[in-house]
């Protein structure tokens, strides 16, 4: 072959690769200008001030790793990654749970049921403000004290709240998965004589694993993220020894910049704290990548 | 289509039997317990704030009725009314998606069809920000802002057209590697300029990524709050979130009525967003799953 062919999927040919490039200030430079400011200095700056002293940007003053030090000996920034990390894990198993089973039933062609998927998904359009806001009404007028007197029922509640928004969210990303599974399967499994019940273990859920791996992430990144959620319904009170019993992460982060001779610690605890979520994507990718070669 | 969605119930077995009739009943009401906390404070707008402080759960009787008042004092209460509040989150949030889309679409475009060390980078700076929590950013975004006058409604599209990028990005160029080069290079050979190429031939194609993508970033930008909380000038701006949390916060005695009549007017947008294109929502939702 003398001339050189351009493999199938080919993404670019020269022939229109020129003339767009030539209108790089047209298509590309808007975003990355805007990129620029809302997302890339920002990030630099935030790295480079974790390591600095500082009240505003202009009067930084270098600290090195102190401040990182200071963040991890800080035991109200210990006792948030504790709670944060029990409401995650909790708010993960509940909701998956509920969610498949929700989806589960909802793919056995039962009537209404699309009517029934529109009602569990509408919470997953509330924004955390207004969501808190109805929920710590009718949760603080059930309960005999108030949810930011006791620690324990605000733990409850935000795992109510989280449940209530999420597991519509979920309930269709199983719903997709499965109604993936090969119809051809789940018939040999009933020829074969298997019951409901191993039939859901043996044929369907092996085949939803690629559902359940992106839900299990999705919400255990959530659950690290909630922000929203946790400050209208206790921000973080009570209180004690100058530890909000039910404050959570990214909280915690949000009012230590709020006190000024803090913020280089604030910007050290944001710095972890985006190493954390990062590296629970990281995992994820690789839980994925790896079900992915497999099949 | 109506043909099809008759066949697909023909399809289905006249009866049902008596353990899905069972389920059937049981999500009935799962349903109705689902949508309680709504339900309840719709009823309890139409409450007088007394009665609204004392039990949440008892229905509005003749005593306790209202009418519309609570709507009328919530929309002007305060030395903040709230149609301000409404009014600046329906601006910010149209601008900001209409933004979004125009120019993550163009750039996307460029990114894959140039393909050069520039464009990768760019790729890959935006894929890297999906999975950076706006904590790490919000001091020195929110700095960044205020130093480039971006502190106002009228800019603040700009700050989301930034930190929104990259699943906008993200979600583009996925698409846009799909599409056939064919086409444009057609259009090309037949004279068209890069600008026709992407508004007549590209952007057509990629309505489903539009809307997909539309839903994600208005669902994001109505619901926001410390973005907007720390980027806007909060003494003369505010949004339907910041508004919220502003009355139960740093309100001292607050009318419950009236709020939980503006708890309803800022339902009604979503929920007559959802009711007009629920397909689109959730499909929008599923492919954004992605973005972990």
């Amino acid at each position: 072959m003398t001339k050189k062919k351009r493999s199938a999927g080919a993404v670019t040919s020269p022939l229109i690769r020129r003339p767009i490039q030539r209108r790089f200030a047209i298509f590309l430079l808007p975003t990355f200008v805007c990129f620029c400011i809302g997302f890339l200095w920002p990030f630099l700056q935030g790295l480079y001030l974790s390591l600095n002293k500082f009240t505003t940007t202009s009067n930084a003053e270098w600290v090195g790793f102190g401040n990182y030090v200071k963040a991890w000996n800080d035991p109200g920034f210990r006792a948030a990654f504790g709670y944060t990390a029990r409401v995650a894990v909790v708010s993960l198993v509940l909701i998956n749970v509920l969610a498949f089973f929700v989806a589960y039933a909802l793919t056995r062609e039962i009537r209404g049921s699309s009517l029934f998927r529109g009602v569990f998904f509408v919470p997953n359009l509330i924004g955390g403000i207004v969501l808190g806001y109805i929920w710590k009404t009718i949760i603080d007028s059930v309960l005999p004290v108030s949810m930011s007197i006791q620690a324990e029922y605000g733990f409850w509640g935000l795992i109510v709240v989280m449940c209530w928004q999420q597991v519509g969210y979920m309930m269709i990303i199983y719903i997709a998965g499965l109604q993936a599974v090969p119809e051809d399967m789940l018939e040999a499994a009933r020829i074969d004589g298997a019951n409901g019940w191993k039939t859901l273990w043996y044929i369907t859920l092996p085949n939803v694993m690629p559902s359940i791996t992106i839900c299990t992430f999705l919400s255990l990144t959530n659950g690290f993220k909630l922000y929203d959620q946790n400050l209208v319904l206790t921000n973080g009170a009570p209180v004690r020894r100058g530890i909000g019993a039910t404050e959570m992460l990214a909280l915690n982060i949000a009012k230590t910049f709020s006190t000024a001779n803090q913020r280089g610690v604030a910007q050290a605890k944001a710095v972890l704290f985006f190493i954390l979520v990062t590296t629970i994507a990281l995992i994820q990718l690789w839980a994925t990548r790896r079900k992915e070669v497999q099949q | 289509m109506s043909q099809a969605v008759k066949a697909r119930k023909a399809a289905l077995p006249e009866k049902q039997s008596p353990g899905k009739l069972a389920l059937t009943v049981l999500f009935a009401v799962i349903s109705v317990a689902w949508m309680m906390p709504i339900i309840i404070v719709l009823y309890n707008s139409f409450k007088e704030n007394g009665f609204v402080n004392a039990n949440v759960f008892a229905l509005p009787n003749r005593e306790s009725f209202v009418g519309l008042n609570n709507y009328v004092n919530g929309i002007t209460f305060g030395n903040y009314p709230f149609y301000n509040s409404a009014g600046y989150s329906v601006y910010i949030t149209i601008v900001s998606t209409g933004l979004i889309l125009l120019c993550t679409s163009m750039a996307a475009w460029y990114i894959s069809r140039v393909n050069d060390l520039f464009s990768r980078i760019v790729y890959y700076l935006c894929v890297f920000s999906m999975v950076v929590p706006f904590q790490m950013v919000m001091f020195t975004l929110a700095n960044t802002a205020r130093e480039l006058h971006l502190d106002t409604p009228w800019t603040i599209p700009v700050v989301y057209l930034g930190f929104g990028a990259g699943l906008a990005v993200f979600m583009f160029v996925g698409f846009v590697k799909s599409i056939p080069i064919d086409i444009e290079e057609a259009a090309a050979i037949d004279g068209c300029s890069p600008m026709r190429t992407f508004f007549s031939v590209v952007l057509p194609m990629m309505k489903p990524t539009l809307i997909s993508v539309g839903v994600l970033e208005i669902m994001w930008v109505w619901n926001d709050y410390l973005l907007p909380y720390l980027v806007l000038d909060q003494t003369k701006y505010k949004t339907i979130p910041i508004h919220i949390q502003y009355l139960q916060g740093s309100y001292g005695r607050v009318d419950l009525g009236a709020t939980m009549a503006l708890i309803i007017l800022s339902l009604i947008p979503i929920i007559v967003f959802y009711l007009s294109c629920q397909k689109h929502i959730i499909k929008g939702v599923a492919a954004g799953a992605v973005k972990g």
